[in-house]
């Protein structure tokens, strides 16, 4: 046979038709392995198969759980919010009603769909992965086809456990070297989707390889391919190695006995022949990232925490150098200012983007001993998930967040999109570690900057965007 | 789902780039359980100067002025163009409600993102991606010219001006086909559930430990 590219195989393996010839007004039929679903996007799903009189043919693929809506404070009181409760309320009906495993709020297994998935093994390598969200790509990282659909495409999933879907090109992207220390997976997506722009991936599946990619943890592999779809690309992948299996082993959902190893023997297989041919390849070189932060309203508008806002003005694409005005009159910002001089008033660390335990390690790392800046209004640590916050607690992270005045908070996706009351206030700057700082994501009229961990940590104790490297060369020295 | 054949209508302009799905429709309107009434908070940060919350009347609401959605001269529009990656951000298949029930039938733009373009089709909308160009000069003429109005036909892949000159679109068959039709693309998979049984068991026996529960 020849030789395939993950992308290939696991697209092959997953095929229940096929069409016939190019004209065919039949699409490709894929077999959906895992369905994660929550609150947002699956009500009218729901109602649709009761209007049909449908069933979800296997019940016992799906797990859901309520993550965007969800109060991060105080739970005890239920959600005071009448549409959010009566959303979360709606997704325990139709998950009664259907006979679907819900990990509801006050389990300690609730959380952020995209981290509580591969925590809970649910997420495995040669599976196809969907939700009705956007960052399903995230569980890429585990050699998963995975990807976002809209509610009518969960509620045919549910029905037939099936997708028509149209076949993705495919995209390499190889990063050669490795990232400095402090530079993470995040400041890696976000130069990659500066570089290629929010539709360099459209129409694409993107395998990331090459030795940084190797020397990423898994939560590291999860955020790079988290924001695949913020590069356009609804799918991420990265192959199975040997990370890949020592993390899955031993979770709840995880092959057990005589499966595991053959499960292990046919994930081996789950990577990029030599020889295989991508209809794209783009090469990045890990030792020329530093960290990032984004200055506009679309990923793509970022650069390096040592560079100046960039001018377009004189740029010949009429059209970015338009948006690019429309944004920094949105943002309250100037080109030609220093990125490290940007004030600001809110920090968020959390999202399916960098929610997770080495998400929170690394910001403690860098709060401990220091203090959050008077000028900082709030500094959020919302983690991915009650386990992940088990975690940390176990570790006394939380309290180094507490002592230098961040505020410890339930899992779910909070200030990332702002549906629950984790808002910014109307011209409020955030350093955040989500994913999309679209106008009004994070609250309308909020100004949102996408960082690291690490560099939301320095930014909290600053005031300001601060060189998070800066601060260790010493220790290093 | 309402099939879909020919539009002819006054075409409003969006000339921006990147229109994410939360400026198609804010979070706080995602919240509903229904699948219908998002209409009225289509771009709701833009087009609307007072912050919006659900279940507030458009009575009460303060109209952006300089919007194009709110214009006179674009009122009853079915047919938006904009600039490219169209519809990128969240899977919400309320962007595409909120299209929809504010009465557009057509998207014009140099390019869509995946999910959103998916979304149209489950909904009766036809996005049309055009080379930049074409787009470009699509904007200049709904700014420039009052009542600049197109006929989209769906058959021939057709985009028709009142000068009498024409555009040609391309489309996947299969989307074609179902929008068409107004197919429910559920019915056309659940023809095929022997096919489907057979492959899990094929499946079963490759990868058993997915079967397990």
């Amino acid at each position: 046979m020849s030789p395939q590219t993950l992308f290939e195989k696991l697209w092959q393996r997953h095929l229940v038709h096929e069409p016939r010839g190019v004209e065919s007004t039949e699409p490709s039929l894929l077999y959906v392995d895992r369905h994660l679903v929550y609150e947002v996007t699956s009500p009218q799903a729901f109602e649709g198969l009761r209007h049909q009189q449908r069933k979800p043919r296997r019940p016992e693929t799906i797990i859901a759980t309520a993550d965007h809506n969800v109060p991060t404070t105080d739970r005890t009181q239920g959600i005071a919010d009448p549409f959010s409760r009566a959303q979360v309320e709606q997704l325990n009906k139709n998950c009664e009603q259907f006979g679907i495993r819900e990990f509801r709020l006050g389990d300690v297994r609730q959380g952020i769909i995209h981290v509580i998935g591969p925590e809970q093994g649910a997420t495995l390598p040669g599976m196809t992965v969907v939700a009705g969200d956007s960052h399903t790509c995230t569980h890429g990282a585990f050699a998963a086809l995975a990807f976002g659909v809209g509610t009518s495409e969960v509620e045919h999933v549910m029905a037939t456990q099936c997708l028509a879907v149209p076949k993705m090109k495919t995209l390499l992207i190889r990063v050669r070297g490795q990232l400095s220390a402090w530079v993470s997976a995040k400041d890696l997506i976000l130069h990659i989707i500066g570089q290629i722009g929010t539709a360099g991936g459209t129409g694409y599946a993107i395998e990331f390889a090459g030795s940084a990619i190797e020397s990423l943890s898994m939560e590291g592999r999860m955020t790079l391919c988290n924001m695949a779809i913020e590069a356009g690309a609804r799918v991420g992948l990265v192959a199975v190695d040997q990370k890949t299996i020592d993390y899955l082993e031993g979770r709840p959902f995880a092959p057990k006995g005589e499966h595991w190893s053959a499960a292990v023997d046919y994930w081996r297989t789950l990577h990029t022949d030599a020889g295989a041919e991508f209809d794209q390849i783009i090469e990045i070189d890990a030792c020329a990232v530093k960290p990032m932060v984004s200055w506009g309203t679309s990923p793509e508008m970022v650069v390096a925490i040592d560079e100046m806002i960039p001018s377009l003005s004189g740029s010949v694409d009429s059209v970015k150098a338009e948006a690019a005005a429309t944004a920094l009159e949105y943002m309250g910002l100037k080109s030609g200012q220093a990125i490290s001089e940007i004030e600001i008033d809110k920090v968020f660390i959390g999202s399916c983007t960098n929610a997770r335990i080495e998400d929170l390690r690394t910001a403690a790392a860098v709060v401990k001993g220091h203090k959050v800046s008077q000028r900082v209004k709030q500094a959020l640590v919302v983690p991915g998930s009650g386990l992940v916050k088990a975690q940390a607690e176990v570790e006394g992270l939380d309290a180094i967040f507490r002592d230098a005045g961040f505020e410890w908070r339930e899992p779910g996706c909070s200030m990332c999109l702002g549906m629950n009351d984790d808002r910014l206030q109307p011209q409020e700057r955030c350093a955040s570690t989500s994913n999309r700082n679209f106008e009004g994501r994070q609250g309308a009229g909020g100004r949102s900057h996408l960082v690291s961990p690490a560099m939301a940590a320095a930014a909290a104790i600053h005031g300001h965007f601060f060189d998070v490297t800066k601060m260790f060369e010493v220790c290093d020295a | 789902m309402r099939p879909f054949k020919q539009v002819e209508s006054r075409v409003v302009p969006v000339d921006r780039s990147n229109i994410d799905t939360d400026a198609l429709i804010p979070k706080q309107y995602i919240k509903s359980i229904e699948r219908t009434g998002f209409g009225k908070y289509l771009f709701d940060e833009w087009r609307f100067l007072d912050k919006g919350e659900p279940g507030m009347l458009l009575e009460q609401r303060i109209p952006n002025p300089e919007f194009t959605l709110n214009m006179e001269r674009y009122q009853g529009a079915e047919i938006l163009v904009a600039q490219d990656n169209f519809g990128c951000g969240s899977s919400r298949e309320h962007a595409v409600w909120a299209l929809e029930d504010f009465g557009i039938r057509v998207v014009i733009a140099p390019s869509f993102a995946e999910i959103f373009y998916a979304n149209c089709f489950k909904n009766g909308v036809l996005p049309i991606a055009l080379e930049p160009e074409k787009v470009e000069t699509l904007i200049h003429s709904a700014l420039s010219v009052d009542g600049f109005s197109l006929l989209v036909d769906l058959p021939s892949q057709l985009i028709n001006m009142s000068d009498g000159e024409s555009l040609s679109f391309s489309i996947d068959p299969y989307y074609k086909l179902r929008l068409e039709n107004g197919y429910d693309d559920i019915d056309i998979t659940l023809t095929k559930l022997d096919q489907i049984a057979r492959y899990e068991q094929k499946r079963r026996e490759q990868e058993p430990w997915l079967f397990t529960v």
